[in-house]
């Protein structure tokens, strides 16, 4: 520390106390103090130090799993002045070039580091105009430059290049998600087979949430009310939302066959579109089409607390007996439960967000809690194939824990590279 | 045909986006972006669909006197309200400045945000009357989940939060984080069984019937 504080200082004073006199001399000689003196002074900063030693072992390597757009460029730092007079690195810059002869041109910056073997990535885009350009399959070259308090003080490094930036065809550090896809696959294709083979045998336990549903609508229809179904905030990509259409296809079928109502109140204008589509053709699985009324499935809004405002206004007024959320919920979703609530519905949520779970779980009667979600159309359904895929999932959480308590295992025992081979990178 | 052109293509796009997930060559990556583009030009499309059924379901309601009929009026005015006012035309002395004009502004900060920030604190009073509910002792659970709820709950009290406050966190990183854990295992792997029956056409309900 004492060190570096002597070498700034001695930067940025003048090198010996001979200096400092004729500084000063030349100072009272003229009455003009100008910039001229500064000049002078800097001068002296300059001739009295020498430039550091600059970075060795500049490699240039196009960087991994890419569009081809970043080169990564690794040195050995400067080592720690051996002199006085040795002017201290305080920062490192890069440049590049597309000939060895430049125009060389600074890319970026690193702080000074003289503990390991530095990196820089040098990536941009593919935009001609932007100053971010980065040529693709292009011949470059590096240098690094060890730069010093005085601007004018600096080293150089060897030129390393040329490079190119390639584009790769694979990116490795997903392999792992490649790996499990596959498998999973695989072992979806065995379940289903399986599935086809057994028919609806295939135990899967019960879930009190999902047995509720037509117990609720048996309900609705004895008080002569409706019945609220919300898809929650989500888009028609959230799984979530995806898996909440497949049960108001089941809840709009059986609403049908028993005569009474359902509301949709849709936050997402597509979630909208499918939502009708959806509740339209249960009415039509349970030979009701007549029954359907455009009405019912609704558009509101797409601000999330506007959205909770007239949901909740639908709940005090239409006081329906059922209240169903499933889908993608954030902060509203104990507005709603709790409106529910005082309006005496039975109600039945579910969703994927772990934040809100707890909220329903208070405020609800019965709760779908993470996949229990996902799996709700294939209990709903009873269908082979939906619960073949069930299955598959079943077998592929039991591989995962195993594979857990072996990568702690290993871990523990200093073997790493057991949890490496599953990392997932960029 | 109804059913199976838009299954094809749901099959189709979905495995084509599930490639490009693990190619990152630059002319992956753009049909990448052009298809997630293609999503926002769809949404635009059922936004049209979506304010047709707004402004249909209210002028009904409206038509047949059904009840509470006077809130479709105000939820129309306001629908037209903001389109007006978010209109932009003429120079600058124009009342029609987009976003910019007085009366959209007047309307969005002084009127809709306050209603917002009011929906949003109804929460603070939600919290109290569920966690009511949820902290009654009636069962050997429910006392454990009170007694671990006040702990967390009083760790940065004064006085008592050197005590308090490691039992605390360690409930929150230890049983707490576990719990979550699981779940989002659980998450996990139904996004990828559902993302699977997707695209392995096997899930179709969102498809309507044939």
């Amino acid at each position: 520390m004492n060190y570096y504080t002597e070498k700034i200082t001695r930067a940025l004073l003048p090198a010996n106390a001979t200096a400092l006199l004729v500084a000063l001399l030349l100072a009272c000689a003229t009455l003009n103090v100008s910039a001229q003196e500064s000049v002078v002074e800097e001068d002296a900063v300059g001739s009295a130090l020498v430039a550091p030693v600059g970075v060795s072992s500049v490699t240039a390597s196009d960087a991994p799993n890419d569009a081809g757009r970043a080169v990564v460029v690794t040195f050995v730092p400067a080592p720690v002045p051996q002199s006085e007079d040795q002017a201290l690195t305080l920062s490192y810059e890069i440049h590049r070039a597309l000939s060895q002869d430049g125009p060389w041109k600074k890319v970026g910056a690193m702080p000074s580091d003289t503990t390991a073997i530095m990196t820089f990535k040098d990536a941009g885009g593919r935009d001609t105009t932007s100053s971010d350009y980065f040529p693709t399959e292009t011949d470059l070259y590096y240098r690094v430059r060890s730069m010093t308090v005085d601007t004018a003080l600096f080293a150089e490094s060897e030129i390393a290049g040329p490079v190119q930036g390639i584009g790769q065809w694979w990116n490795s550090g997903r392999s792992p998600v490649f790996w499990f896809v596959l498998f999973f696959t695989i072992l979806t294709l065995v379940f289903l087979n399986v599935a086809r083979k057994r028919g609806d045998s295939l135990y899967i336990r019960p879930l009190a949430g999902i047995d509720a549903v037509d117990e609720a609508i048996g309900r609705a229809t004895e008080m002569g009310k409706p019945i609220l179904y919300v898809l929650g905030l989500g888009t028609a990509s959230d799984i979530a939302t995806i898996a909440s259409f497949t049960i108001l296809g089941r809840v709009s079928r059986k609403v049908a066959e028993y005569q009474t109502d359902v509301i949709v109140p849709c936050y997402d204008p597509i979630v909208f579109t499918i939502a009708q589509e959806t509740v339209r053709s249960g009415y039509m699985d349970a030979g009701r089409p007549d029954a359907y009324r455009d009405e019912q499935v609704y558009f509101v809004t797409q601000a999330q607390f506007a959205y909770v405002a007239a949901v909740n206004g639908t709940i005090l007024r239409e006081r329906p007996a059922t209240n169903i959320y499933l889908g993608k919920f954030f902060a509203e979703s104990l507005i709603l439960a709790e409106t529910g609530a005082i309006a005496g519905s039975i109600q039945i949520a579910g969703t994927d967000e772990i934040a809100q779970l707890p909220f329903f779980v208070v405020a609800c009667d019965y709760t779908l809690i993470g996949e229990e979600l996902y799996a709700a159309s294939a209990y709903l359904g009873r269908e082979p194939l939906l619960l073949g895929a069930l299955k598959a999932q079943d077998y592929a959480k039991a591989v995962i824990v195993v594979l857990a308590i072996i990568g702690v295992i290993m871990t523990s025992m200093g073997y790493e590279w057991f949890a490496e081979a599953f990392k997932v990178v960029g | 045909m109804k059913r199976q052109i838009p299954l094809a293509l749901v099959i189709l796009f979905g495995w084509l986006m599930l490639a490009l997930y693990f190619i990152p060559l630059e002319g992956a990556q753009k049909i990448n972006e052009n298809l997630l583009d293609w999503t926002a030009i769809i949404g635009i499309f059922a936004l049209a669909l979506g304010i047709w059924s707004l402004i249909s379901v209210n002028v009904d309601k409206i038509q047949y006197k059904k009840r509470d009929w006077p809130y479709s009026i105000v939820t129309l005015f306001g629908l037209f309200a903001m389109i007006v006012f978010g209109l932009k035309f003429g120079g600058a002395d124009s009342m029609f400045q987009g976003q910019e004009s007085y009366m959209f502004r007047h309307f969005f900060d002084d009127i809709l945000i306050p209603i917002f920030s009011t929906m949003f604190s109804l929460l603070a009073f939600f919290i109290a009357s569920a966690a009511y509910r949820a902290f009654r002792a009636r069962s050997a659970l429910a006392t454990i989940l009170l007694v671990g709820a006040i702990i967390v709950m009083i760790r940065f009290f004064p006085f008592i939060a050197e005590y308090t406050r490691p039992v605390a966190d360690w409930i929150i990183n230890v049983p707490n984080l576990a719990a979550k854990r699981a779940i989002w295992m659980g998450v996990g792997l139904g996004i990828v069984a559902t993302g699977l029956k997707v695209i392995l056409g096997i899930e179709r309900s969102y498809l309507g019937r044939d």
